[in-house]
């Protein structure tokens, strides 16, 4: 051990170490203090906490695993995309490329896949853990709106993701989802009123949702763009406002 | 806006964004190294579970598109099959429509109707039981178990088979659902000289609404909640509330009387 601790008094004073690391780093209150606010990545924290809430029985962690599974997909999203083209003659074939000649590429699209099924089983866990510690009540209130918005984005990135392998999987379980939007009263040819109104299959909610009366190339590009530009730039928009909410609504929940 | 037209309540929240920074020093603990820490080893034991999931278990890739060759069943992405079973009980509009919005819009406003100010940021059960057990019927016995009735018993032709069935795409199933205008005692009534078919489900349906009405003006004045709740709220609850009691209902309508519509009119039926 003494031998230990000369070695460490030796790499910290030799010149090189000094060069790296100017002072020496104390285990103090202000320097744990410091550590939080003179970081920009950790100052989403409050410097303190209260003790329940870092207890695992209270939070079960899935805001944050929810928040790891967001950045796991946007991570391994950024290398599929340098490999997939959203056009409806080769995205098929980009998938098989991926699977078989794309050096990791099929670790990284079950990466993908499985972090965005368990961003959904996370953010409802999540939501069921709120609920259950009443922690949507005053004054956390529009936060937890916030939060309703994000989970409805995060089936909605997952389900726009869905139709991307372009495979019979794919386009039949998007052509049932989006089936419903010819529902819609007023707005779908076949929801109610829809002859008072006048929308045609051509010209209704499911058509503008799918750019055509199929679920075709038009809707693999309008997909495409949606998952991977507008819904994430949303969901990233509203992630700030959700977290900066927590701080400024009195921290995590607890007992009062 | 929420808090403007809030009466008796207001004063009670006002009270509690303060009673929430209020600082407990002796309770607190620091977050460098306490809760970074536990971040920490949280980020490496999922991702090491990720990692291990991923090369484990490969994503599915079925054949390429073909739009000519519709599969049987066709099913939606799992986390959508709970409103993909509600359309075996009612018509698109409603359960693929007005219900999913209703399910996000009725979530959305719970911080507002629920103004019980027990059990805020602790577990319990006693404090709030009409919350708590609305919550867990909606979210366990509707939502999560119809997502599981979608993914693990049905089959072709959105047939019901046990997971160890084989599925059989020419199985037969008698169509014997009648709409309830037409069913037993109602059949007399059924008759369009006597009455339209629809004013028959559109009564049905007032009575089942005013049941809530009925409700309020009984407990109102010997109910301190209801009271509290005002006209407003208690009515937006009671809504949610029926709407979503409404489909256990015509779940079991269908399933025990084969009953295929309860309101029938030409432009929509429920």
């Amino acid at each position: 051990m003494a031998r230990l601790k000369e070695l460490k008094q030796k790499v910290v004073e030799s010149q090189l170490w000094r060069s790296m690391f100017r002072h020496d780093y104390l285990d103090t209150p202000r320097n744990r203090v410091l550590q939080i606010m003179a970081n920009v990545w950790l100052h989403l924290h409050p410097p303190k906490i209260r003790r329940h809430a870092i207890k695992i029985r209270f939070t079960w962690c899935m805001g944050g695993i929810t928040f790891l599974m967001f950045l796991s997909t946007v991570i391994t999203g950024v290398i599929l995309m340098f490999y997939y083209r959203p056009v409806a003659e080769y995205a098929f074939a980009d998938m098989k490329y991926l699977e078989f000649d794309v050096p990791f590429g099929m670790i990284v699209r079950n990466m993908h896949r499985w972090a965005a099924h368990g961003m959904v089983i996370t953010v409802w866990l999540h939501m069921f853990r709120v609920f259950m510690t009443g922690s949507y009540k005053p004054p956390r209130e529009f936060n937890w709106v916030v939060g309703v918005i994000l989970l409805t984005i995060t089936l909605l990135l997952s389900f726009t993701g869905y139709l991307l392998p372009w495979d019979q999987l794919s386009i039949w379980a998007v052509t049932v989802g989006t089936n419903m939007a010819r529902a819609t009263p007023l707005l779908g040819s076949e929801g109610p009123f829809a002859q008072v109104v006048g929308v045609t299959p051509r010209y209704d909610a499911r058509a503008f949702l799918l750019g055509g009366t199929l679920v075709g190339p038009p809707t693999l590009l309008r997909f495409y763009v949606l998952h991977c530009i507008f819904l994430p730039i949303l969901a990233s928009l509203l992630m700030i406002v959700h977290f900066w909410r927590i701080r400024k609504d009195g921290g995590i929940s607890g007992p009062m | 806006m929420a808090e403007a037209k809030e009466g008796p309540g207001a004063a009670k929240r006002m009270t509690q964004p303060a009673a929430a920074t209020k600082p407990a020093v002796a309770d607190r603990v620091h977050v460098w190294p306490y809760l970074v820490r536990s971040e920490f080893i949280c980020t490496i034991i999922v991702g090491v579970i990720l990692t291990v999931w991923s090369i484990t278990i490969d994503a599915p890739l079925e054949e390429p598109a073909n739009p000519t060759q519709t599969p049987n069943p066709s099913k939606a992405p799992w986390y959508f099959l709970g409103l993909q079973e509600m359309l075996v009980y009612f018509d698109p509009w409603f359960a693929g429509v007005v219900l999913p919005s209703l399910i996000i819009v009725g979530l959305m406003v719970i911080p507002y109707i629920d103004i019980n100010p027990k059990g805020n940021g602790y577990y319990t059960f006693k404090e709030r039981p009409f919350a708590i057990a609305t919550f867990l019927f909606g979210f366990i016995f509707l939502w999560v178990s119809l997502i599981i009735t979608g993914v693990f018993f049905r089959g072709p032709g959105w047939n019901l088979f046990w997971p160890w069935e084989t599925w059989d795409p020419h199985m037969v199933i008698a169509l014997v659902n009648v709409d309830l205008p037409a069913w037993g005692p109602f059949k007399w009534l059924g008759n369009p000289k006597i009455f339209g078919a629809e004013v028959i489900g559109l009564v049905l349906i007032v009575l089942y609404l005013s049941t809530a009405v009925i409700f309020y003006y009984w407990k109102r004045d010997t109910n301190e909640t209801i009271r509290q709740l005002g006209p407003v709220r208690y009515g937006i609850i009671a809504v949610l509330f029926l709407t979503m009691m409404g489909l256990p209902l015509k779940i079991l309508l269908r399933l025990a009387f084969n009953i295929k519509y309860v309101w029938v009119t030409p432009w929509f039926n429920i």
